[in-house]
């Protein structure tokens, strides 16, 4: 499936997307990760809706594309999109964060649902997909695998180790997206660690880069899509918004991780053009 | 010939009868007797550099789909520098690695408390679905190879002894993980060890005997699962003595001791290994002499033991 671009449908997945992630977030009653949850809607509904070869009815697949969701805490969006990609049914969703759930609040890897690993400690995901990159190399697999790592992720240092490897060892079967929304946990990256340019970062350590503003789908379609059989490996830079799509989510470290009232939901729903 | 050259030569004889076993290494390759490995299998044979923490990340993509795939390194460095990989790739999603701990215990002598093994049991043991195997020997060091490659899930490899660590199974035997070996049949004490420490033990039980002490020593390999009918047997015969090259908080002692603290009558324990402490270096002989794990001292710590009993 996919190969084919079509901006209206994968533009009405990320509104879908939102939706999901908004009554997930209500439905579990507990607080949940809606900041970096909102920021990856667009880039997973590229990636989803349009990039990624996967066959729904069996996601272990072994030609799949593979993903690798580093930054575990992007999981609101992730599993939005594994259920508006069919993967698994959308009622599922309605799990989020329940007692002994396997949607949980960081992926928990479990293959049948499309969910390749376990993350939530970060920093691990790029060693991860530059292993199954490797591993394909030398199987002569021609799947390709992507990986959505975090900005604040990328003060951990494996990163760097990771990145440096993807370069030796030539994996221009590999895609790193940085999810750039220049937040972390305790507030803008600028004052925490401000890590200047990723595109100049990535590019020292002999990948391939492109930038690209993380909430058009179009924009993230090219970036992601272009791409040489150089033996590099490929940076995608997206700029994005941290709780892209709700006024008080938006830039706000208190909804790194916290709890939807309901007057917030309605709220929320409103904004993002959503009726109850 | 060394623990780590008999580890090379076995994962060369492993990769010639299975197309699916990868090596990966942190700028270890040689140290980890992999060099020829790496000329004969150069497609299967990979080198991160001096980066632990990725080599355990990429050694588990590696076996996403099911792989065998070695990751070699110093012992502390595998097991607690990249203690939270472990934990994530092996404990967490049960991936198919099986992690080498190169020169554990106090083999690497002069380098020093950065490089000696003595807490990696206590953390590998600890992480839920990693097995942990300790061969006492070079013919051991092969059947383990053999046998983590075969067990579909994480392991970790502790190899230990010096240049030349003297062979302690006699005859051929069939190396089964969880299934503990008797070596020596005795009568008053049983002494339960693993890793190059066996040797140690059994020279410690044939001093014993000239002292008419009668011990049994069994070669504990697997230090998880650990052999529960083992250690039950032994403490409900008589004394234990756990003798191990790694600190005495968490290792085999500590094993030992949580099942015998579930045995109504079983005796008291012996635990014989390293202190709680970072001491000063120097070569290997030296090193056992210090911390009383040859022959002779472990043998004179047991009679001490029984003494005061």
């Amino acid at each position: 499936m996919n190969n084919i671009f079509d901006e209206a449908r994968v533009k009405t997945m990320a509104d879908m997307m939102r939706r999901n992630i908004l009554d997930m977030a209500y439905g579990c009653g507990s607080g949940a990760h809606l900041g970096g949850g909102l920021s990856v809607v667009e880039t997973l509904a590229v990636l989803y809706g349009a990039i990624m070869y996967f066959d729904p009815s069996n996601p272990a697949d072994p030609d799949r594309d593979r993903f690798i969701l580093s930054k575990g805490h992007g999981v609101l969006g992730f599993y939005a999109a594994l259920a508006q990609a069919g993967i698994f049914p959308i009622e599922l969703l309605e799990t989020f964060q329940r007692n002994g759930t396997d949607l949980a609040s960081l992926t928990v890897m479990n293959i049948n649902l499309g969910i390749e690993s376990s993350n939530g400690s970060l920093g691990q995901g790029l060693s991860m997909a530059a292993g199954i990159a490797l591993h394909a190399k030398s199987r002569e697999k021609t799947f390709r695998t992507y990986v959505l790592l975090g900005n604040g992720e990328c003060n951990e240092g494996e990163v760097w180790e990771a990145v440096m490897s993807a370069s030796q060892f030539k994996l221009d079967n590999l895609t790193a997206i940085v999810d750039d929304n220049s937040m972390q946990s305790d507030g803008t990256s600028e004052r925490i660690i401000d890590m200047s340019s990723f595109s100049e970062k990535f590019e020292a350590f002999g990948w391939d880069t492109a930038s690209a503003d993380g909430h058009d789908v179009s924009s993230l379609y090219c970036a992601i899509t272009q791409r040489t059989a150089n033996g590099r490996p490929k940076a995608v830079i997206a700029k994005t918004v941290k709780g892209k799509g709700v006024s008080f989510i938006e830039n706000n470290r208190d909804w790194h991780h916290n709890r939807l009232t309901k007057s917030l939901y309605e709220q929320a729903l409103a904004e993002i053009g959503a009726s109850r | 010939m060394g623990s780590r050259a008999v580890f090379g030569s076995a994962m060369l004889e492993l990769a010639s009868q299975r197309d699916d076993v990868y090596v990966l290494s942190a700028d270890l390759i040689i140290s980890s007797g992999l060099d020829r490995f790496s000329k004969a299998y150069p497609d299967r044979c990979f080198n991160v550099g001096i980066a632990e923490q990725n080599l355990i990340g990429m050694a588990a993509g590696m076996a996403h789909d099911g792989a065998a795939v070695f990751a070699t390194s110093f012992a502390p460095f595998v097991s607690m520098r990249a203690g939270e990989q472990v934990r994530v790739n092996l404990g967490c999603m049960g991936l198919n690695v099986k992690v080498v701990g190169i020169s554990s215990g106090l083999e690497i002598a002069h380098f020093g408390n950065s490089h000696y093994g003595l807490e990696d049991i206590s953390v590998m043991r600890s992480i839920p679905n990693i097995t942990v195997l300790c061969p006492a020997d070079g013919a051991e060091i092969i059947k383990v190879v053999f046998a983590a490659a075969e067990t579909r899930g994480p392991v970790y490899i502790r190899l230990t002894g010096g240049a030349n660590t003297p062979p302690v199974h006699a005859d051929d035997y069939e190396f089964i993980i969880g299934k503990s070996i008797k070596l020596r049949d005795g009568n008053d004490i049983t002494i339960i060890a693993h890793g190059a420490m066996v040797y140690h033990s059994i020279r410690a039980a044939e001093i014993l005997q000239n002292n008419g002490i009668s011990a049994s020593v069994v070669n504990m390999h697997t230090v998880k699962p650990l052999d529960m009918a083992a250690v039950d047997e032994a403490a409900l015969k008589g004394p234990v003595v756990t003798v191990e090259e790694h600190s005495v908080i968490g290792g085999l002692g500590g094993a030992v001791a949580e099942r015998k603290s579930t045995l109504k009558n079983a005796f008291p324990q012996l635990f014989i290994g390293l202190p709680d402490i970072y001491g000063k270096p120097g070569d290997y002989s030296y090193l056992l002499e210090k911390y009383g794990l040859t022959g002779e001292l472990i043998a004179k710590k047991i009679m001490e033991f029984l003494c005061q009993m």
